[in-house]
């Protein structure tokens, strides 16, 4: 009686499709024709959907103190200057407190999915211990 | 004692009375100190160092005591509220009496996400979003957006099945019972849900939803029914663990309190499936 119905179903479908295609082709525009620079090092400053993504690698020794222990070694990611909360999983993928319970593959794609995330919204100072924006 | 029932089973009173609650704490800001907590304990959670709250054994139990100290804040303002749970392996749509304009509003419009309509709509103008990650104050949503299909029962069931509680590294990698159903591995079940649900609840600031609360009482009840079905197994690691609570160790922020102490719902509340909560109701 609860079952879903194949109608039901492929309206869940659309509807995600619909809720995705408009993002989904903006993001995918904007990945195609924005201007990554990617150097060897992994740094990356780039402009996707109109946002400024920079992304310094870990540098090896602490950056800035942001993290406090233990978290060493992670890249810093900024939109437009924002400093992103990101983490590394053990098994090598990346998420961070924009989208935190889905993985990514690499800090650009999790960045990249920040922005779309954002929507145009500022990121709110970085509190690692969490606080109100 | 309290029964902690289905949502879907609730009557047009009980939704009421659990969103008036809901309302009242944010006005009086105790609401924002519960996802101020959680982002806390969100970002400080890492695989390779200390961790509480997520991605390690004690995520149900922190969790279990998590909900509640929201629960008991719920019932300072009215006794007859529990902590309903959402059965998203039978309740799977975005039209879902759950999030129907009496009860927590639908999904955000397509333009930014917004919540329109509910007691929880930014424009109703009583449940702003203060604690957050970015210049939004507007709860979010966007059900099934991002991914398609909540958990289904026999993907529950295959988890339930799983004997042991958590095992070496003890973290988003391990293999077991608590991290299949956290949903770092596998079938992935808690983490999706949150997804499914988008907006805040994809973010560290997740308990900015209501929903966030009957998910995870959800959740907590999987663990009881876990346990139910295996008695011979118990919560792990027992002791001298680096970087994670043992059975008798402490947690964080309460450090009074263990997973030990967690591990018997029944001292708490019982769900309207079992039958002491038969019982209690007159
Ligand atoms: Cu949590
Ligand atoms: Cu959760």
């Amino acid at each position: 009686m609860n079952k879903i119905t194949r109608r039901q179903a492929m309206g869940t479908a659309a509807g995600a499709l619909a809720a995705l295609g408009i993002a989904g082709a903006t993001a995918h525009a904007a990945a195609t024709d924005s201007r990554a620079a990617t150097t060897p090092s992994g740094t990356v400053d780039e402009v996707y959907q109109g946002r400024r993504i920079r992304i310094t690698p870990a540098s090896g020794g602490h950056h800035g103190g942001h993290h406090g222990g233990g978290h060493s070694g992670l890249p810093t990611v900024r939109i437009d200057g924002r400093e992103l909360h990101v983490m590394r999983n053990a098994d090598g993928t990346w998420i961070s407190v924009v989208n935190h319970y889905e993985t990514f593959a690499d800090p650009l794609s999790l960045a990249r999915a920040a922005v779309r995330e954002l929507q145009g919204a500022t990121l709110a100072p970085f509190s690692p211990m969490g606080g109100t924006a | 004692m309290t029964v902690r029932k289905n949502q879907a089973s609730l009557t047009s009173e009980e939704k009421r009375a659990f969103t008036n609650a809901v309302l009242e704490l944010k006005r009086t800001g105790v609401y924002d100190r519960f996802v101020t907590t959680h982002n806390g304990f969100i970002m400080s959670d890492t695989d390779s160092g200390d961790r509480v709250g997520h991605r390690s054994p004690s995520f149900l139990p922190w969790h279990r005591r998590f909900l509640l100290e929201f629960e008991a804040e719920l019932q300072k303002v009215d006794a007859s509220v529990a902590l309903p749970y959402w059965d998203w392996t039978a309740d799977r749509t975005s039209r879902s009496s759950l999030w129907a304009a009496d009860f927590l509003g639908g999904t955000g419009r397509a333009r930014d996400g917004q919540v329109m309509d509910g007691p929880f709509a930014y424009s109703a103008g009583k449940f702003p979003v203060n604690v957050r990650v970015d210049g939004r104050a507007y709860l979010r949503r966007s059900l099934g957006a991002s991914v398609a299909e909540l958990p289904t029962k026999a993907e529950v069931d295959a988890v339930l099945a799983m004997p042991v509680y958590d095992m070496a590294p003890w973290n988003s990698a391990s293999n077991g019972f608590r991290n299949h159903l956290e949903g770092w591995r596998g079938a992935n079940l808690h983490n999706r849900v949150h997804v499914w649900v988008g907006g805040q609840m994809a973010t560290g600031v997740s308990p900015n939803d209501p929903v966030f609360w009957m998910h995870h009482a959800f959740v907590d009840k999987l663990w009881a029914e876990w346990q139910a079905r295996h008695p011979q197994s118990t919560y792990l690691p027992a002791a001298g663990t680096a970087n994670v609570v043992d059975l008798n160790g402490t947690m964080r922020p309460w450090n009074d309190v263990t997973p030990a102490d967690m591990l018997d719902h029944r001292k708490f509340y019982a769900f309207d499936t079992e039958p002491a909560a038969a019982a209690s109701q007159r």
